[in-house]
């Protein structure tokens, strides 16, 4: 069965409010664990570096980035504004839990954001589900990966 | 939709000219995403204004050859086009760079790089910037007074205002910072309303906390403990100094991300458990014992397996002029060791004070350097081949072997300075 003949329930639609403003389409990249700015990406490659991390090794360039938020140190907004320069950057990003790092670095990464949701992303959305995002409007669907 | 007041209008509208007006553009973007509906003004202000990496300049080379005023717009205001920029309206500094302009050989900089700083420099100061090139600005001249809202960067200073004087900021960011410098304004947000001050997770102490290196470790507990979030301390039967809180708050910002803390009977909003509370009621109870300071300890020392210390590092955060005297104090009638080198950060004006007391002479005599500006993590910067650091900060030891892939001890400053004469770690927890 093709993923056009999905039955339309197979898309899940959540709400949620506008951080920065944009239209964006892609691949989840999910994590339970927030991230680290200066120190815990590499803004050269868009990849998160940080020891311990469950995502280290992994590129977040082109997905829509699903987790709780930012953390540690004040050069958040600066590595991953540095993060639309090298074309490394998200297309979009998916959080719930608001900081002055995460406001800021949507605002100068330029790309669709959103928070406040009516149900919780990061129990609705997997790693790999293919996510629309429309910040504009408020409003997020998902259609599940296929099963394997 | 954020509320202007008539002066911020006018900026937003362009009456201050075209960098104003980005700042305003940016500001407003700022606060809209925090769903933040005003602005507060502030007139202290620590950033990082128009500084560039070597990538910044080499990505901006096409505008002006990417100097301060191509940076500032570009990247600080994130504006399409590059314009004049004013001084500077609010009283603001610049916090911590990455090379020292004196030691910039013992970092192992390059010349491109001291030249690079020093143009920078130049540009910062003669937009009405301080350069305090400090980590601690508290320490180098600009100290807030309780109440008084600041637009801080630099996780470690904005923990310190916040909790220890009771100061008001967010953990702002290069960006933020740079346009509160031209328009005077942040969004008043977060710990700049009392709603936001209140704690939210109790820290019950039951072990004597004294030294810098307790108070290091129970900062890096309580970071883990209580993330973001705003811990109370009780418990505390010891009066910590500057240099205690200093570190207590700087490894507390490291492990998670402590802005403000109270004290109970310590710190200015803290006078009793139901003020620094002010009516929440505890997420939860977190006790601080035996098991779990040895548990941190062994956790800060995880990194560290050779006993063969070839690095000290010291001033993370940057020295005080206390600091500095016991490290001259300590290294008295004796020498570091042939394989061993000794770095001591700090900021200008406290070096200032060192010159003058004749502690740096004393412990380039000894065989140590107190270095400026930066540190070994910011400046990314170890002596040649080092594989093995011992340090006294349990922010630095988050941080540096992570960054620069070597082993790393956690210990007192004694401990730091027997390592550094004998070339051997011997720390213990005590």
């Amino acid at each position: 069965m093709s993923v056009d003949a999905l039955p339309r329930n197979d898309v899940i639609v959540l709400h949620g409010r506008k951080v920065t403003p944009g239209i964006a389409e892609g691949e989840a990249l999910v994590t339970h664990q927030t991230i680290s700015g200066w120190g815990g990406i590499n803004s050269m490659t868009g990849t998160v570096i940080e020891t311990r991390h469950e995502l280290r090794g992994v590129s977040f360039k082109d997905k829509i980035l699903v987790y709780p938020g930012a953390k540690g140190s004040s050069g958040w907004s600066a590595a991953f504004h540095t993060t639309r320069l090298t074309k490394t950057a998200p297309k979009a990003m998916l959080f719930t839990v608001m900081t002055t790092k995460i406001a800021l670095g949507a605002v100068v990464m330029r790309i669709p954001t959103m928070t406040d949701f009516d149900r919780d992303p990061l129990e609705v959305i997997e790693t790999g589900d293919w996510v629309k995002v429309d910040a504009d409007r408020g409003v997020v669907e998902i259609t599940k990966k296929a099963r394997a | 939709m954020v509320k202007l007041a008539d002066d911020e209008k006018a900026m937003l509208d362009g009456q201050g000219g075209p960098a104003k007006q980005k700042a305003m553009e940016l500001l407003v973007k700022y606060a809209e995403a925090l769903n933040c509906d005003r602005f507060v003004a502030t007139n202290n202000i620590a950033g990082v204004p128009g500084s560039s990496t070597l990538f910044l300049k080499d990505y901006y080379k096409d505008h002006n050859g990417g100097d301060y005023e191509a940076i500032f717009s570009l990247f600080d205001l994130d504006s399409d086009e590059v314009f004049p920029v004013p001084k500077v309206s609010a009283y603001s500094c610049h916090l911590q760079g990455g090379v020292d302009p004196n030691e910039w050989k013992t970092l192992g900089k390059t010349q491109e790089a001291f030249e690079h700083q020093m143009e920078d420099e130049a540009a910062v100061a003669s937009h009405g910037i301080q350069i305090m090139k400090t980590c601690t600005p508290y320490l180098a001249g600009n100290v807030p007074v309780k109440g008084e809202h600041c637009a801080w960067m630099e996780s470690s200073a904005v923990v310190f205002c916040n909790s220890v004087i009771g100061g008001r900021t967010n953990t702002e960011g290069r960006e933020s910072t740079s346009a509160a410098m031209l328009t005077g304004r942040v969004p008043d947000w977060g710990l700049h309303r009392d709603e936001f001050r209140r704690g939210t997770h109790a820290i019950e102490v039951e072990v004597p906390i004294e030294s810098m290196l307790d108070w290091g470790m129970l900062g890096y507990f309580t970071g883990y403990a209580v993330e973001e979030n705003i811990p109370v301390i009780s418990g505390v039967t010891y009066q910590p100094n500057l240099i205690r809180h200093k570190h207590f708050g700087a490894a507390a910002a490291s492990s998670g991300g402590v802005e403000l803390y109270h004290m109970i009977g310590i710190t200015p909003e803290a006078p009793s458990r139901a003020v620094a509370f002010g009516g929440n009621q505890p997420v939860e109870t977190i006790k601080y014992g035996q098991a779990e300071r040895r548990k941190i300890y062994d956790m800060l020392n995880s990194n560290g397996t050779d006993d063969n210390v070839d690095f000290v590092m010291l001033g993370c955060p940057h020295a005080s002029i206390e600091q500095i005297w016991e490290v001259a104090n300590l290294l008295d009638g004796k020498h570091v060791g042939p394989n061993t080198k000794l770095w001591i950060f700090t900021s200008r004006s406290v070096k200032g004070m060192a010159d003058t007391n004749g502690y740096t002479k004393a412990i380039r005599a000894a065989g140590g350097t107190i270095l400026t500006d930066t540190c070994s993590a910011i400046g990314q910067a170890v002596p040649k081949g080092t594989k093995v650091v011992a340090l006294d900060s349990a922010k630095q030891s988050h941080y540096l072997p992570a960054m620069m892939g070597i082993e790393a001890w956690f210990g007192t400053t004694q401990d730091c300075i027997d390592a550094a004469i004998t070339g051997k770690w011997m720390g213990k927890l005590p």
